[in-house]
């Protein structure tokens, strides 16, 4: 009988220096087989931690973690052999060639590269003109690219991927993603993905919003939209750095925060829309622009982190 | 297997990629024991002699002509007056003048206080106390000849020179040659400063680069990754060792009187030593500067406490005890021995045990120490 989950994390909470740091405070979370699983936050939030206790590289202070229904503490080794693991930084040898690497990474799985030439093939025709450069040479997005196919070439069961797209260009970053949504609909590999941009979270079948060592929220991407319940608008003007601590200064607005050339800005109970452009009239922005915005999943992380801070204040 | 092979082929590959090291580390251990055994050297040869003879009497000619045939001596001036003396050792151009006095014929009658005197350039005391050495020998010898021949007894040429001729000899290394002593000693540190230091780094980079959390995170075992780091410092090692001794005997004629299997199983032995070594100090940092500090650390006490630079026996009880763990006295010596002096492998029983028993704790410790994970 098939797990039905590749990965089942328990009450996971991990501290370094002697609790003076709480990387992890109690995460719990399911991935199912060949589901792509994206952890989305912060720097700081505790991504880099989970994986590397999902990866078998660092002990949990309490808790359990299973994959692919391995202990990852008692039967480490066994894990070893059926996970994928991408740091989040270039962990590949500079000074060796594309080929090198992947054929060295194939080796300590035991494996060659023409062996699994099949899973990495639509990923590595695209760097294989580049096979006798060093890795080292490489831009940014064939780096990433080159290091996934080193994750894959063992064709793991799951593949762990510590912030793939940090650094690459927004081209680069659209087409790892693609590659990944392959990988799973073709192979039926599972994937643990971490990012800080939230845009990316879209490409995710389900997401845990995480900050400052625990999950805010875990649901599909659309779930996580249809959940912000509030009115979110729009704000724009000539003066925008004047126009930000203005809004932070009126007791009528909840929160507000830059996106994108805009700032999205939610209000407090009782204001609306006709508050807010009066407000920004008296404070001089006559040519401010005000509209009503769709909640993207910045927004209800946002909206959400605000909430987990009045909640435990630290 | 394979994995061990593939990995082998990486750090051969990382090797020959960084070959200004490469180069570096198999040329320098020449250029060292070429330093030490040319450049670099105690022994005294060829002694720039001046001679001032006022009198030119058969007792002085004989002195002379004997320090002439001396191979030793270089005769390179005669001397008119002593201000010509002192200015051809300001010029440089002379290291030792014997003056005779003028009235050294008729020693016999004079209070002959200073009849031969010696002068030397003290700018290298070593060497100027050798010189001194030897040349007071050659002449008590030739007094001593001449008083014998004249039936007359020399009571008493100068009060300098005594008239008891110590006569010194030394063994298996007759001419004082500085390269014997150097070469076993140069072996031993070259040994362990690049196997030492260059696998220490060579893991630690794995660290700092961030490849090692790939490696841990997959199935290779900790003792393919340490195997495989550790054997190509060896093959490095295995080139020194025998580049440098196929130098030291045939270019500088350094004898290897003993057996060379024991000879080269003691350096096997060192070679292992100092990779172990090399290896518990890449599980103790983190950093390749801090693992090149902690190298450097080991390297200094055994310049000085293996023999190398300062006399052990001369040395404070307690210095003298840590050099007893220090794994280059016992190779150093071990060598000596073997190369020099010819002993037998069974006088070097403690040589042998003494390093084999450090090659095991050190590998044990590391093995322990070596993290299966990142913390």
């Amino acid at each position: 009988m098939p797990m039905p989950f590749i990965v089942t994390c328990d009450t996971l909470a991990k501290s370094y220096r002697r609790g003076k740091v709480q990387a992890l405070r109690g995460v719990s979370f399911e991935v199912a087989e060949g589901e792509m699983f994206g952890l989305i936050g912060p720097d700081g939030a505790g991504k880099t931690t989970a994986f590397r206790i999902l990866a078998t590289l660092l002990l949990p202070d309490s808790g359990s973690v299973a994959v692919d229904g391995l202990d990852v503490v008692r039967q480490y080794a066994e894990v070893r052999r059926r996970i994928g693991y991408m740091p989040g930084r270039f962990s590949l040898y500079a000074d060796l060639t594309v080929e090198e690497n992947l054929a060295f990474f194939a080796a300590t799985f035991g494996t060659t590269i023409a062996e699994n030439r099949h899973l990495i093939e639509d990923i590595y025709t695209q760097i294989e003109p580049f096979r006798e450069r060093r890795a080292g040479k490489l831009s940014g997005g064939m780096k990433q690219k080159l290091a996934l196919c080193c994750a894959l070439i063992h064709a793991p069961r799951l593949l762990l991927l510590d912030e793939p797209t940090t650094g690459v260009d927004p081209v680069s970053r659209k087409e790892f993603w693609e590659m990944l949504a392959k990988l799973r609909v073709e192979y039926g590999i599972s994937v643990i993905a971490s990012t800080p941009y939230m845009d990316e979270a879209a490409q995710c079948d389900r997401i845990a919003l995480m900050q400052d060592g625990a999950f805010l929220t875990t649901d599909t991407p659309r779930g996580i939209i249809g959940s912000y319940k509030q009115r979110l608008f729009r704000v724009r003007s000539g003066r925008m750095h004047a126009l930000l601590a203005d809004l932070n200064e009126w007791e009528g607005t909840q929160t507000a925060f830059s996106f994108g050339e805009a700032y999205h800005v939610t209000l407090a109970p009782g204001k609306d829309e006709a508050d807010l452009r009066a407000y920004l009239v008296s404070k001089g922005h006559a040519d401010c622009d005000v509209s009503e915005a769709k909640p993207e999943i910045e927004d209800c992380f946002m909206a959400l982190a605000q909430t987990s801070e009045e909640n435990e204040p630290r | 297997m394979k994995q061990f092979s593939a990995f082998l082929l990486k750090e051969f590959r990382h090797m020959g990629r960084d070959w200004r090291t490469l180069l570096i580390l198999v040329v320098m251990p020449v250029v060292m024991v070429l330093l030490f055994g040319y450049a670099i050297t105690t022994e005294v040869t060829q002694t720039r002699t001046a001679v001032l003879d006022p009198t030119h009497d058969y007792l002085t000619r004989r002195i002379t002509d004997r320090i002439a045939a001396n191979p030793f001596f270089e005769l390179t001036a005669t001397c008119a007056s002593a201000e010509e003396v002192d200015a051809l050792f300001r010029e440089g151009r002379i290291d030792l003048a014997v003056v005779f006095a003028p009235e050294l014929a008729s020693a016999k009658a004079a209070d002959a206080s200073a009849v031969v005197q010696l002068l030397i350039d003290g700018s290298e005391p070593n060497q100027a106390a050798v010189r001194q050495g030897y040349a007071m020998q050659v002449i008590q010898e030739e007094l001593l000849t001449a008083s014998v021949a004249s039936g007359e007894p020399v009571t008493d040429v100068s009060a300098q020179i005594p008239l008891i001729n110590v006569s010194t000899r030394m063994l298996y290394n007759p001419q004082g040659k500085s390269a014997y002593n150097f070469v076993p000693a140069v072996i031993g540190m070259i040994l362990l400063l690049l196997c030492t230091l260059m696998s220490s780094i060579s893991i630690v980079r794995e660290k700092e680069n961030g490849t090692m959390e790939v490696l841990l995170a997959s199935p290779l075992s900790p003792a393919v990754i340490i195997a495989a780091k550790l054997v190509p410092y060896f093959v490095v090692g295995m080139v020194n060792l025998l580049s440098i001794l196929c130098l030291a005997h045939f270019v500088m004629g350094v004898p290897v009187e003993g057996s060379l299997v024991a000879f080269l199983a003691l350096s096997v032995l060192y070679i292992g030593v100092a990779l172990a070594l090399g290896l518990l100090i890449s599980t103790l940092v983190s950093t390749q500067l801090a693992a090149m500090l902690l190298s450097m650390l080991m390297i200094v006490p055994t310049m000085y406490l293996s023999g190398l630079v300062f006399q052990l026996d001369a040395m404070p009880l307690p210095a003298q005890a840590v050099s007893t763990i220090i794994p280059a006295r016992w190779f150093m010596d071990g060598a000596r021995r073997l190369m020099i002096q010819g002993v037998e492998v069974r006088h070097l029983f403690t040589n042998f045990m003494v390093l084999g028993a450090e090659l095991l704790v050190l590998f044990g410790l590391s093995v322990l120490l070596f993290k299966k994970r990142l913390e």
